[in-house]
């Protein structure tokens, strides 16, 4: 199986984790990842907040030249720049006026065809759980995980068209393929606070607080995610936390990561030894005593 | 939707323009305020920042926090039992205050935005120090993060130099047509 | 011939815009008018008094009104005419007013189209035949679909004035929703109290026949002269030999199917009667649960029963009933938060958990908890864990007002019922909070207002306005998020308990069971009305009438007078020993048709029917279609489809069609 890649900045610098692992992973499942060749940023938060023919033509550029090389489905694994492409996508195909602009604006005609764009869940949807299942060698009985999707997977819904966008449940049927216990929790879908990390610290701390202590309250000992951003708030930002008295420190991982753990890869191999919150070393064998 | 009879050209129509909705359909019941992850941080309630445009207070719209403090969640659209695209008529009221010149109440939000595009504009792809450095620079919120940055940095999570792209221009060139364009529609 | 014309200046509405006076005087040299009169007002006594005296004097053969549209006046004009020895059907009448002066501006080209208009009439009327109303028996006999309040109030309306009722009720017992209520608003009478004489009675009326556990499978024929078949669905019990001891209940080993009646808040057997009350006290076997029908065992049921009343081969049986008219009160049920399937233009609220929390729950369960005869005999307990609610949050509004999910309109008791549960809630639970998010109050009926205002200043209930986005449960308690939009603020409480005022929407099978009555409905599924003003009760198929929440959300009072209304509708059609019907309807040239039938097929009414012409030997010469007159409604589809122009429609022949046609120019 082959298919398109769209890393997006982020995997190349404060999510590297994120692209070490989806690789590792990959490559154990036998799927070839092709980059998309040049591509560009696209345009995440800030173009969305600043122009929105900015904030479209961006993506396209991608799109185009995903096009160009004979792509017809690609995997975008942060969810802001999976969003930031369907929407794209999805926007152009439906406002003329609006793709005569970000032609005019890219320089180009846009493809013909639609691009089938996956996010990182889609993605391990498309491989199917059953070669996961087939593909596990050690059993993550020790884990019990919460999943979360946060906003960007599945809103907005009617372009995402991605499972329940309330109770998401795809995410947690990829990872129960591990032989981790999957958390019903509250918050799988509320915000972490998004790109307000840097302009606007307390309000991610608060937010991602509010993730964690209910991750931990429903039984978690460990939180997935799909999304950099997500990564990041919540899991550097427990730095921040730690500093507030009476933290307990709950490891975030990336679905990749738990997807290697569970194919046999190493820790080091999945770059699980770059986040600030360690997952401790017996966590993910060692059943567990009191499963709240 | 466009309002029926013929008038003098408003906020309203700008905003019919861009979102392709009218801001008469909000029947102000809450519901985006009461899931707004962000609510509490922000100066006017979202339904009320809908309140005043309905109301034709523009000015008290778009000097509030709240359209840039919006992390564009979607939370309210999704929820909201008229189906009014709430995030997106946020985004646009950002994007009609800096076509009016309006100074964004929110400097961190607006200066982090600027400082994300300089980078971008520049070398195709998002240079993080770039951005850190720009970011600190206007805002002077020099000492924030030093406690996770040399963290980061050993652990080559944010590059020392910017990585470019091949065709850097491509990308300058969509920065300056979409200038363009948009100079056009507002003459 | 000899035609009078009559153009009416409808005050300002035709005269404004149409010179009336011109083409009164145009009019006047059309061949055939002996008479062209305008006046101001036509349908006014002395306006019909100049149609009268003119087809006294002058012998017209016909007459032609130029006014506003023949749906306000072409009985009053028709009227006139008949009372002045004239045959109603000899008046046409030229639409001057919505199809000419309140459609244009223009007065010279508004005038010249006016004549038009009534040239075109004046040829028509000229090929008019007298047609007489069509009569057709009445069976006194009424059809009451639906056992709820207002089933029953139509159905003791009709049989308290003399004439025999069969009531139809699916479920086990009638009663419907109204049993299951604790207290009624705003007198907070004990629901039950104030039903169950009422259910009594119907059992008890000598005219009532009632169908229990039955539910209407076919109707057909028409107004006065309906045959409606009725499943009358197996119990398993025979009802004649059972005397309601509850032995059979008692002993019966399943015990564990959750309770329809107590909203699935309790547990009942595979043998029950679904409350205490219940009318007929007869009990019935859910033949799903119960073990002698899924392994063959048991059958204790029948060992105990002293009547040997248990019948474990019944069978569903048919009836059929002659009807003159049917009253359908159907009744409604709540709209319910679970997750739809994704194709479904209904949303569930994930937001609220889609129905998996217990603890939050809607307006009929609580009506249950709060009933002294629930689960937690009219002690509020929440369901999970059966201890008191220290603080409970209603939330108005919950699939209602609600574009997004599927239901824009307001469901209209929610506001008070709610207001209701409040105060039931702090009148037994003295230091429990209670609170309300709302969006409106709506309350307009008597004594409503006052019974809102209650429930705030006297009781103490906290009203809150706004929508709540998120409901989510931690360490034992509901986290509601919501927003006070009167004050700006966001409001987050941590309940014991949640109530939703979920929507009041058709009953599941509303579609199917209108197809088989023959009863339009709307997009939501309620049936609709002819006239939303000024005909409430009446459908457009004649001869069946509606009663209570299955036309639209309403409360008790409304249910109860709109029940006796559709009833009066009843006793309306009973009052004659004939029905008269517009003669305006089909008719077939039996000369001329081959009997393809294709206009059978079309028919909407079903009132098409094969005859056989045969010769005086009996040998059948052909086969030709034949119009039930009782039973047309007059669409005229029959006489577009029909190949062979055989059929055409009393009072717009093709020949009276064609003149109006040829006489524009």
């Amino acid at each position: 199986m082959k298919i398109g890649y769209f890393p997006g900045c982020s995997l190349g610098g404060t999510a590297k984790e994120f692209d070490i692992s989806l690789r590792a992973v990959m490559k154990a499942l036998g799927v070839e990842l092709v980059e998309i060749d040049d591509w560009s940023c696209c345009g995440a938060s800030s173009a969305h907040a600043s122009s929105h023919l900015l904030a479209v033509s961006l993506p396209a550029r991608n799109l185009l030249l995903a096009g160009q090389q004979g792509l017809t489905e690609i995997v975008a694994p942060c969810a802001a720049c999976y969003s930031r492409l369907v929407i794209a996508q999805h926007e152009v195909a439906n406002d003329a006026g609006l793709k005569a602009k970000v032609e005019r604006a890219i320089e180009s005609p846009l493809p013909a065809g639609e691009i089938r764009i996956l996010n990182v869940v889609q993605l391990f949807e498309r491989i199917g759980p059953e070669k996961l299942q087939a593909a596990k060698r050690v059993d993550l009985a020790g884990l019990s995980i919460a999943a979360y999707y946060g906003c960007l997977l599945v809103r907005p819904h009617e372009i995402t068209g991605f499972d329940d966008v309330e109770q998401p449940v795809i995410m947690d049927a990829i990872l129960a393929a591990t032989g981790a216990r999957l958390v019903d929790w509250n918050f799988k879908t509320e915000c972490c606070g998004g790109a307000h990390s840097i302009s606007h610290k307390p309000i991610v701390t608060k937010l991602s607080k509010k993730i964690l202590d209910d991750a931990r309250q429903s039984g978690a000992n460990v939180v997935a995610v799909a999304c950099p951003m997500c990564h990041s708030n919540l899991d550097m930002r427990q730095v921040e936390l730690r500093k507030e008295g009476g933290h307990q420190d709950l490891p975030v991982l990336y679905l990749t990561e738990l997807l290697g753990l569970a194919l046999g890869l190493g820790r080091k191999e999945l770059g699980l030894d770059l986040h600030f919150v360690r997952l401790p070393e017996q966590a993910q064998t060692a059943p567990q005593e009191n499963r709240a | 939707m466009k309002p029926a009879h013929a008038h003098e050209h408003t906020l309203v129509d700008d905003i019919n323009e861009l979102t392709h909705q009218d801001p008469a359909l909000c029947y102000q019941c809450g519901k985006c305020s009461a899931g707004c992850p962000i609510r509490e941080f922000m100066d006017v309630a979202p339904n009320k920042v809908v309140r005043y445009v309905q109301l034709g207070l523009f000015d008290k719209a778009l000097q509030s926090a709240t359209i840039w403090l919006c992390a564009g969640c979607q939370t309210c659209s999704t929820r909201c039992p008229k189906s009014f695209e709430l995030a997106a008529f946020m985004d646009a009221l950002r994007e009609l205050a800096q076509e009016r010149g309006i100074e964004p109440s929110d400097q961190a939000v607006y200066k982090f935005h600027q400082a994300f595009l300089k980078q971008l504009r520049h070398h195709g792809r998002l240079y993080e120090m770039g951005l850190i450095r720009d970011f600190k620079l206007s805002t002077f919120k020099l000492m924030q993060d030093v406690d996770v940055a040399p963290a980061m940095l050993l652990k080559g999570k944010i590059g020392l130099f910017p990585h470019n792209i091949k065709n850097r221009e491509a990308v300058r060139r969509i920065f300056k047509n979409v200038e363009t364009i948009e100079k056009e529609e507002h003459s | 011939m000899k035609i009078g014309v009559y153009i009416c200046y409808c005050g300002e509405n035709i005269g404004r815009t149409v010179d009336c006076a011109a083409v009164a005087k145009a009019c006047a040299e059309l061949p055939g008018v002996v008479d062209s009169v305008d006046y101001k007002y036509m349908c006014s006594d002395p306006g019909q008094n100049i149609i009268k005296n003119a087809i006294r004097e002058k012998g017209l053969q016909g007459v032609v009104v130029a006014s506003c549209s023949p749906h306000m006046h072409e009985k009053t004009f028709r009227r006139a005419c008949s009372d002045s020895g004239l045959n109603p059907f000899l008046c046409e009448i030229a639409n001057l007013r919505e199809h000419c002066s309140w459609v244009h501006e223009d007065v010279p080209a508004a005038t010249r189209k006016a004549i038009d208009l009534v040239r075109m009439a004046v040829e028509k009327v000229k090929r008019n035949g007298e047609l007489e109303p069509i009569r057709v028996p009445v069976t006194k006999r009424a059809l009451v679909v639906g056992g709820g309040i207002a089933g029953i109030q139509a159905a003791l309306d009709v049989a308290n004035a003399g004439f025999e009722v069969v009531l139809v009720e699916k479920e086990p017992s009638i009663g419907g929703h109204m049993s299951q209520l604790s207290e009624t608003f705003p007198t907070l009478d004990c629901s039950q109290c104030i039903l169950t004489p009422r259910m009594v009675e119907v059992y008890q009326h000598p005219r009532i026949k009632l169908l229990s556990y039955s539910e209407v499978e076919k109707v057909e024929g028409f107004i006065g002269n309906f045959k409606v078949t009725i499943r009358r669905k197996a119990r398993s019990v025979i009802e004649e030999r059972c005397t309601g001891c509850g032995l059979c209940v008692q002993k019966c080993p399943t015990k564990k199917a959750p309770s329809e009646f107590e909203q699935g808040l309790a547990k009942r057997p595979a043998i029950y009667v679904p409350f205490p009350q219940a009318v007929p006290n007869k009990p019935v076997i859910d033949r799903n649960v119960c073990t002698h029908f899924r392994t063959g065992k048991c059958g204790i049921c029948k060992k105990v029963c002293g009547r040997d009343a248990i019948d474990f081969e019944q069978q569903d049986q048919f009836v059929t009933e002659d009807i003159g008219a049917i009253i359908v009160a159907t009744g409604y049920q709540l709209y319910s938060i679970s997750k739809k399937p994704d194709d479904s233009a209904i949303k569930g609220y994930g937001e609220y958990g889609y129905g998996k929390y217990p603890d939050v729950i809607d307006g009929l369960q609580f009506e249950r908890i709060a009933s002294a005869s629930g689960p937690s005999s009219g002690e509020i307990r929440r369901p999970s864990d059966q201890k008191e609610p220290k603080k409970v949050v209603f939330i108005q509004c919950v699939g209602s007002r609600d574009e997004a999910k599927g239901f824009t309109y307001c469901s209209k008791i929610c506001c008070m019922y709610t207001a209701k549960h409040a105060m039931l809630y702090k009148h037994k639970v003295h230091d429990g909070e209670a609170y309300v998010f709302y969006m409106d109050i709506r309350a307009g009926g008597k004594m409503y207002e006052e019974f809102v205002r209650r429930a705030i200043e006297e009781d103490g209930v906290k009203y809150i306005r706004g929508r709540v986005s998120r409901i989510y449960p931690s360490g034992g308690k509901y986290i509601v998020k919501g927003e006070d939009t009167l004050a700006g603020e966001p409001i987050e409480i941590d309940a014991d308990m949640v109530v939703l005022a979920t929507a009041m929407i058709a009953q599941p099978n509303a579609q199917k069971l209108a197809q088989v009555l023959g009863v339009p409905y709307d997009g939501y599924g309620f049936y609709q009305e002819v006239h939303p003003k000024l005909r409430p009760v009446e459908v457009s198929t004649a001869g069946i009438f509606l009663a209570g929440a299955c036309q639209s959300p309403k409360d008790i009072p409304e249910a109860v007078a709109m029940a006796s209304a559709a009833a009066s509708k009843a006793l309306v059609l009973f009052g004659s020993d004939q029905l008269e019907r517009e003669p305006t309807v089909a008719k077939v040239n039996e000369a001329t048709c081959i009997g393809c039938f294709y206009c059978q097929k079309v028919c909407a009414y079903n009132a098409i029917e094969v005859k056989e012409i045969r010769d005086r030997k009996g040998n059948l010469v052909k086969t030709v279609a034949s119009v039930n007159p009782g039973l047309c409604q007059g669409c005229g589809t029959c006489n577009a489809t029909c190949p062979s122009k055989s059929i055409e429609l009393l009072g717009y022949t093709d020949e009276q069609i064609f003149a109006e046609i040829t006489a524009l120019g």
